[in-house]
């Protein structure tokens, strides 16, 4: 239990962080945005790692790579999005079987259950060999966090246009949107495709760390994900209002997440029990806001009465 | 200007709880009405608003405005010529967004939704003017979340919303059952100047048989899915509340039901 090497962790621990923000921010978009809790993304992370790490075998440069990863993933989300809207089959449902397709697809594009690159053959964007000791423009830390405030801007950008208000009033009340004559399936799948890009985008990104993509790489993915957005809202909920706020709350969340894991590791917690700690922790945050009004609103509801009877 | 044919729709087919809503319900609507609709629960009233906006596509039946046939047209598509209020104040607008959000949702009624801003400064001015007209004090609080509301200030801007881009046809399904009666009064006060205002054509349903002699220019009375009664012009103005209850006596062969006597 040497403080130093909880130390020498951390900028490991910070970068995975900010790469899991990116896939947390596309579970913002389905689970708060859209209203929608969408199981692809289990399987989306580890096809933006599959695709990305193929292609960069093949000789492709990592942009490259990376932008088919991206594609890949809108289309593992349209899969999802025509399942619920087209065919009727409920969110949480269409996202369990298209994942289920996807390691299938996963194990089909990779050829086996898992394929290494290496650092030193390849030209990787990040690695965990760039966190310490390289050029400050080549530091994993400093490349995916411009990659997330990037992202961020884009998305504040887009969620103010005509096109993301309509989005987020499809999430919000589709009854209302469909009255305004917003075509709000076509938003699901649209909202869909873009969460379940940014997730494949940020498997893309974790591969390229760990130096490997593993068809079991997503397994739980979106727990982590919910986890990155409760503790995110829990952390500054009160105090972050604006939408891009929102957004960095998320990637917050994602880091402080990587960094509590690291520190349980250098508590020496069996390691095989951090999945279902994450589980508890998002199952005790998701209920929190429900048991809040269920059970601590009785004084207002009184005076509310008097006041209004 | 609307027009439906021999319109029929069936809830729950071939179960227990099958339910004839529409049957062979026809209504044709002249530029500018103004009509009431009245009728016991489960007559077909809020049934005939929700074919109109296409909610659900009805079982047999034509659905016409201007002439052009939307039987087959998706709900989202429809809200081209039609505006509505919710009998429920929660679901004509998004509580998470704004109130000049919600404004600027509406103001792209019928347009495509671009990747342009999705509200301009201009516009903002102007729903400031709008929100005045309310005056509820909501022109101060553009940016609060409509969730904030109450739910006589939220049916207040569902209102604004269905009618800031002049809508063919008014909706209106029973938009002030679920406020208090003061607030009730207001609102419907508000309607009736929106709708005169902008000469819409409209239909409001409603359950208090004052109002639905005291405004509009037309009165429809609806049972078992078609329309029993229709009265307009002078004949509807100097009609009576007693008249209205006897003529529903009359005509359906039934007892008014506790709904219809909540006048």
């Amino acid at each position: 239990m040497d403080i130093t090497t909880l130390f020498n962790a951390m900028p490991g621990a910070f970068s995975q962080g900010l790469i899991w923000a990116i896939m947390a921010i596309g579970v913002y978009i389905t689970f708060r945005i859209l209203d929608v809790a969408d199981l692809t993304v289990d399987g989306t992370l580890g096809l933006g790692g599959a695709v990305c790490i193929m292609c960069m075998l093949a000789g492709m440069n990592v942009w490259t790579a990376m932008l088919l990863a991206f594609i890949a993933g809108i289309l593992a989300g349209l899969v999802t999005g025509l399942f619920h809207t087209l065919m009727g089959i409920p969110a949480i449902l269409a996202g369990i079987l298209t994942q289920l397709s996807l390691y299938t697809v996963n194990l089909k594009v990779m050829g086996k259950a898992n394929q290494a690159i290496n650092v030193d053959k390849y030209d990787l964007l990040i690695s965990l060999r760039f966190v310490k000791g390289v050029p400050f423009w080549q530091n994993t830390i400093v490349v995916v966090a411009l990659i997330v405030v990037l992202l961020i801007a884009v998305l504040y950008w887009f969620f103010g246009t005509e096109l993301g208000c309509s989005i987020r009033a499809t999430g919000c009340n589709g009854n209302m949107a469909r009255a305004q004559g917003i075509n709000t399936n076509f938003n699901i799948v649209l909202g869909l495709m873009l969460s379940n890009g940014l997730v494949a985008f940020s498997g893309a990104l974790l591969c390229q760390y760990q130096g490997f993509a593993d068809v079991s790489m997503g397994r739980g993915a979106i727990v982590i994900g919910l986890a990155a957005v409760v503790i995110g809202e829990t952390l500054f909920g009160k105090v972050f209002r604006n939408f891009a706020l929102k957004l960095l709350s998320v990637a917050i969340g994602s880091i402080v997440y990587y960094l509590v894991m690291q520190i349980c590791i250098w508590f020496r917690i069996d390691t095989d029990l951090l999945k279902m700690l994450s589980a508890i922790v998002v199952a005790v945050f998701l209920a929190i806001p429900y048991w809040k009004a269920k059970y601590f609103t009785k004084v207002n509801v009184r005076k509310g009465g008097a006041d209004n009877a | 200007m609307l027009e439906l044919k021999n319109v029929h729709k069936t809830f729950n087919v071939g179960t227990v709880n099958e339910k004839v809503a529409l049957n062979g319900l026809e209504l044709k609507l002249e530029d500018g009405d103004f009509v009431t609709v009245i009728g016991g629960n489960g007559a077909g009233k809020s049934t005939m608003l929700n074919a109109i906006a296409g909610v659900w596509p009805i079982d047999m039946g034509k659905i016409l405005i201007d002439g052009k046939d939307i039987t087959r047209l998706p709900e989202h598509k429809r809200a081209r010529y039609i505006g509505r209020v919710f009998q429920d104040p929660m679901m004509g607008t998004a509580g998470t967004m704004e109130i000049e959000e919600n404004l600027a949702l509406a103001a792209r009624r019928g347009n495509a939704r671009t990747l342009k801003v999705g509200i301009t400064r201009q516009e903002r001015e102007m729903y400031r003017e709008r929100l005045k007209i309310l005056g509820l004090g909501l022109e101060d609080r553009m940016t609060s979340k409509v969730g904030l509301l109450s739910g006589g200030q939220r049916q207040a801007i569902t209102l604004l919303m269905a009618t800031l881009k002049n809508p063919r046809l008014l909706l209106l399904d029973e938009h002030t059952a679920a406020l208090d009666p003061k607030t009730a009064a207001k609102v419907l006060e508000l309607s009736e100047k929106i709708v005169q205002q902008n000469q819409l054509t409209t239909l409001m349903i409603t359950h208090n048989m004052r109002d639905a002699i005291k405004y509009g220019n037309r009165l429809i009375m609806m049972h078992e899915g078609r329309i029993i009664y229709d009265v307009r012009g002078a004949e509807k103005q100097s009609l009576q509340v007693s008249d209205l209850l006897a003529r529903f006596e009359q005509l359906s062969g039934d007892g008014a039901n506790d709904r219809m006597l909540l006048s």
